[in-house]
């Protein structure tokens, strides 16, 4: 019963570690996915006397994505009531060239300075619009949700070398008899903390197991996606092939890890 | 008669401040039944534990079963202590291990196959009266059945030496005959020499003996 508990104590340690790591993931994936989003959405308009080229502009800034033009034919057909079409023929050849920006990744506001300032640079243009007083609301609402992510992981990290500690005393106590006793008969180190292994690499898969199965009623009961679904955000909350190796690897490599340091620290009574 | 235990101006200690054993020399021959007395806190446990290497020498030289204890390696003492059996007064049996697996632990550790184990734990466990008990685990048993398991796991490799600290310590008369009668058998029919660490030499002995007396640090052989 009492090694029933002990046993216990690891799985439960560990269960939390693990589930903790996947909440976290979800989280980082949500924030991954809506940043994402914004990158997406988000555009500079670029407005040029001349023609602009992608490839060149491409070149010139690693930051641009694509470069599409707008056609003005929108606004001008809106006109097209008040105006003959000798002056809307004039008014299509005077207008300059409307193009939208797509950025490689969704950028920091510093970014976005630079960016205008070099593209003013070039003759050809006249006007950047980018709508930097939104987009710095936007990023600045991204920095907190990242923000906030990063404690909790730090959380996380203390929490498991505080539960790893106290499963350490506690497999210290239970396992320092049986380790002395085999060593006054002279039991080479790895045969004296076999079982302390055995105890580490079961506890880990059982725990791993767990925290899987947990996942995968937690998708197959869909009450997690409609959540994210609402606020447009579609990500995989369980990654059954990559998940699954981090976990056991997580478990295994814990448990290994604890079971090497109590073999490392176990001084034989004097 | 080859020399087993050889000890030359020997010194041991815990600190840098107190010497337990101070500079003493003797020796102990193969086949020997040899008793060590002193009073409390004499250092005769003290000895005891250097002789299996839970304390290394300060000085001198301390040489068991031709090993030499001074810096000696963890391969080495593994080596030394799968041919020394120990028999403690706390009888340090492992209490989640059945007595069968306890006292097979040395045959374990030794690498014996495991029915060649079992024959021979089935063999030690009729020898201790203990044979109907193998599946229980020692908490199950009484302090003179655990001593006399410990004496059976001690007897299980067929040890050169069997090192004992107060191994009747704690047990009633009946217990503690049965113990003597074991370490003298094992003696005088295996010819394992046996070290004995006590406070009293029982008067039933009927095994010529050596006697050392511990004494301020000092060794001295009793005739």
């Amino acid at each position: 019963m009492k090694s029933l508990k002990n046993h216990f104590s690891l799985i439960a340690a560990l269960f939390t570690i693990l589930f903790t790591i996947q909440v976290y993931q979800v989280l980082n994936r949500s924030i991954s996915s809506y940043e994402e989003s914004l990158r997406a959405n988000y555009s500079i308009v670029v407005i040029s006397d001349s023609n602009l080229e992608e490839a060149s502009l491409k070149s010139k800034f690693s930051l641009v994505r694509t470069l599409e033009e707008i056609s003005p034919e929108k606004v001008i057909k809106r006109l097209e009531k008040e105006m003959d079409k000798t002056s809307l023929g004039l008014l299509r050849a005077s207008l300059p060239k409307f193009y939208k920006l797509s950025l490689e990744h969704y950028p920091q506001p510093s970014e976005i300075e630079i960016l205008t300032s070099q593209l003013l640079n070039m003759k050809q243009i006249k006007r950047v619009e980018s709508f930097a007083q939104t987009h710095d609301q936007i990023y600045k609402l991204l920095l907190l949700y990242k923000g906030v992510t990063q404690i909790f992981a730090f959380a996380i990290f203390i929490v498991t070398i505080l539960l790893i500690a106290k499963e350490m005393r506690i497999w210290q106590f239970q396992h320092q008899d049986r380790m002395n006793i085999m060593a006054l008969f002279g039991a080479p180190i790895m045969l004296r903390s076999a079982v302390l292994f055995r105890l580490a690499i079961l506890d880990a898969l059982i725990a791993a197991t767990l925290v899987v199965s947990s996942f995968t009623i937690i998708i197959n009961t869909g009450w997690v996606e409609p959540y994210f679904d609402d606020i447009n955000i579609h990500i995989t909350i369980f990654n059954y092939a990559k998940d699954t190796f981090i976990h056991y690897g997580v478990a295994l490599s814990l448990s290994i890890i604890l079971a090497l340091m109590l073999v490392v620290n176990h001084k034989e009574e004097v | 008669m080859d020399k087993v235990i050889i000890a030359k101006d020997l010194t041991l200690s815990y600190n840098a401040n107190e010497t337990i054993i101070n500079q003493c020399s003797f020796e102990i021959s193969s086949g020997e039944f040899v008793f060590i007395t002193g009073a409390s806190g004499s250092g005769k446990s003290t000895l005891l534990k250097s002789l299996y290497g839970a304390l290394t020498p300060k000085q001198g030289e301390l040489a068991v079963g031709g090993v030499t204890m001074k810096n000696i390696s963890s391969k080495k003492l593994n080596f030394l202590r799968r041919h020394v059996g120990i028999v403690f007064q706390d009888y340090k049996l492992i209490k989640e291990w059945t007595i069968e697996k306890n006292v097979m632990l040395p045959l374990i550790i030794s690498g014996y196959a495991k029915d060649v184990s079992e024959i021979q734990v089935q063999k030690l466990l009729t020898h201790v009266k203990l044979n109907h008990q193998l599946g229980k685990y020692p908490l199950e048993l009484s302090g003179g059945e655990q001593q006399r398991v410990a004496m059976a796991r001690a007897l299980a490799h067929n040890p050169i030496i069997i090192l004992a600290d107060e191994p009747t310590g704690n047990l009633d008369d009946y217990s503690s005959q049965v113990i003597w009668n074991l370490l003298e058998g094992a003696c005088t029919q295996l010819k394992t020499t046996v070290v004995v660490v006590t406070h009293h030499i029982p008067e039933t002995m009927k095994t010529d003996y050596k006697h050392l007396h511990i004494e301020h640090g000092s060794i001295y052989e009793v005739s």
